[in-house]
């Protein structure tokens, strides 16, 4: 794949001296959905917004489908579809109208085929002559992500698209993003959520204080940086770690029912048989295995902590 | 440029104004009405006439340009402050469009209303008074170019502004003086030879001097200096607005 959005160098500094984005260099590929996670404060809406226009890249440059932010921000806007974090709709406007508004503002010439498309889609055909103030705020993120869809962009910017969301429409969410992806829109998503991330991107970048401290397919992601873990449970009960056991990362587990070892999947030798054959050997009967990998969740709180460190 | 964006905006704002129609139509009515009351009426009748126009009439430009004046300052600085508070200018600071188009759409629409109310304003005088206009294309022109440039002022108002208090501020404290001391509801040469003097420093005199003189040809000031003060303040206007958009002040960190 190609890559549809060129991030050079990108820095942000505020007038007092904060510095959001510290020389962010990354290219987003055409027709993916990459996910950037980072704890609050890292950058990530920076990092949007400067792609997108509301802020200025103090340095740096930033090319869409070849067009530069600056020097061709017409070309280079007219592809972006942005959904912000906040809900922001004019209170007394209809639904349809605001989201025509927002094809318009675009450029585009009046379509109400295809807006009644993205209205059917998202849900919203129903409630399309509602006033917005009337609508629940699952329904208001719904219009947020019509009004950035009316132009029919390539790239959609969603930050934090299920903040603050119930579960129901947080899957409903997942549904939306997928279906884009198999129309061809190239999707970038900021969470916090992990889970999120997990479910639906096909590649994670991870900011912290304003850097990008890896971007990775998803599941190469998990492969490399996971630990796994093996769970044998036991016939017996244990109240100790027999001696013929006793190593490191072994722990009794399930009120001594069961032996938790963790092993690293990168090393030449994961230990797995050697401790299968010690459980033998003590005369132990295996009564169920099980594997467990470690979730984004756990790898994300490490390279976050890591970052930390090496900063202090 | 991108008509189809000016369009969209200008659409979406005449909407908002067209979703108040019967407020917009019969507040002007209504005010326009007390002013004949009060002025026309009551106070009119102890005046008789200012330089041969009777008062009712003498005051009408004035009266229009009062309003059109501060309604164009407010649609405007509103029309543009609305979408900073709720933070809807993302969509307008992300969009394919430059500040002239952000500027035609939105001051366009202000003007119009502005326009619309001026109109109405007019219209109602009718009713009261003997209306004469000598030079309607002046006062066209006069009318057009009051509602452009103090839809424009309007605008930077409303860039400028950090909340609800801050925009009734300018249009409060500085537009109502300078136009009630702009010889609305009077001659300046009625004034004290100071007051007069003083009344010069005042760029809405020489605004409501020149629409007056298209009704009945009466001016304080020459009517050519009341063209380049209109148009020399458009063009302040323009040029600091084109100043924030190039800066980003107060709408693009």
């Amino acid at each position: 794949m190609s890559a549809i959005v060129e991030i050079n160098a990108l820095r942000k500094s505020y007038a007092d001296g904060f510095e959001a984005l510290k020389g962010v260099t990354l290219s987003i590929l055409d027709g993916e959905i990459l996910a950037l996670l980072g704890p609050n404060g890292a950058g990530k809406t920076t990092l949007i917004s400067t792609i997108c226009g509301i802020a200025q890249p103090t340095s740096g440059t930033v090319r869409v489908a070849g067009h530069d932010i600056i020097d061709d921000f017409r070309a280079a806007r007219s592809l972006i579809g942005l959904v912000p974090q906040e809900v922001a709709l004019e209170p007394f406007e209809k639904v349809i109208n605001t989201v025509r508004f927002s094809r318009g503002l675009f450029g585009k010439p009046r379509n109400d085929a295809y807006i009644e498309e993205i209205l059917k889609k998202l849900s919203l055909w129903d409630k399309r002559n509602n006033q917005i103030n009337a609508l629940s705020g699952g329904m208001k993120r719904r219009v947020l992500i019509a009004k950035a869809l009316a132009h029919e962009p390539r790239v959609l910017f969603l930050d934090e698209p299920t903040a603050g969301v119930d579960v129901e429409l947080r899957r409903d969410m997942w549904n939306i993003v997928d279906e884009l992806k198999a129309s061809g829109v190239t999707i970038i998503l900021t969470t916090h959520y992990i889970e999120e991330a997990e479910a639906i991107a096909d590649r994670v970048g991870v900011i912290a204080k304003g850097e990008l401290l890896l971007v990775e397919d998803k599941a190469t992601l998990m492969r490399q940086m996971g630990k796994k873990q093996i769970l044998v449970h036991l016939a017996e009960t244990l109240t100790d770690i027999p001696a013929a056991l006793d190593r490191d990362r072994v722990e009794l587990a399930e009120g001594g029912t069961a032996l938790l070892y963790t092993y690293d999947t990168r090393a030449d030798r994961t230990g797995i048989t050697q401790l299968l054959n010690d459980v033998a050997a003590s005369g132990l009967t295996l009564r169920d295995v099980e594997t467990r990998q470690s979730s984004l969740e756990e790898i994300f709180v490490d390279l976050v902590k890591d970052a930390q460190e090496d900063a202090a | 440029m991108n008509p189809t964006a000016i369009l969209a905006i200008y659409k979406f704002e005449m909407a908002r104004f067209f979703r108040t129609l019967t407020q917009s139509f019969l507040s002007p009515v209504l005010s326009t009405s007390l002013y004949f009351v009060v002025f026309g009426a009551a106070i009119g009748s102890r005046i008789d006439q200012v330089d041969g126009v009777s008062y009712g009439a003498f005051i009408v430009p004035g009266l229009v340009m009062l309003s059109v004046m501060t309604q164009a300052i407010s649609n405007a600085s509103f029309g543009i402050y609305f979408p900073k508070f709720i933070g809807t200018i993302y969509e307008l600071l992300s969009a394919p469009v430059n500040f002239l188009e952000i500027v035609c759409g939105y001051v366009g629409a202000a003007a119009t209303k502005a326009l619309f109310i001026g109109v109405v304003i007019l219209v109602t005088s009718y009713f009261f008074v003997d209306l004469q206009i000598q030079h309607p294309l002046a006062m066209v022109a006069f009318l057009l170019l009051t509602c452009l440039s103090f839809a424009l002022l309007g605008f930077i108002i409303g860039i400028w502004a950090g909340s609800f208090e801050q925009l009734q501020l300018v249009p409060l404290m500085v537009i109502t003086p300078l136009v009630f001391l702009g010889g609305s509801f009077y001659s300046i040469s009625m004034l004290p030879p100071v007051w007069q003097t003083i009344s010069y420093f005042n760029p809405v005199v020489y605004l409501i001097s020149g629409f007056r003189w298209s009704f009945y040809g009466l001016a304080d000031v020459p009517i050519g200096l009341s063209l380049l003060a209109i148009g020399g303040f458009t063009l302040a206007c323009m040029t600091v607005i084109w100043w924030i958009f190039k800066t980003g002040w107060r709408i693009r960190s």
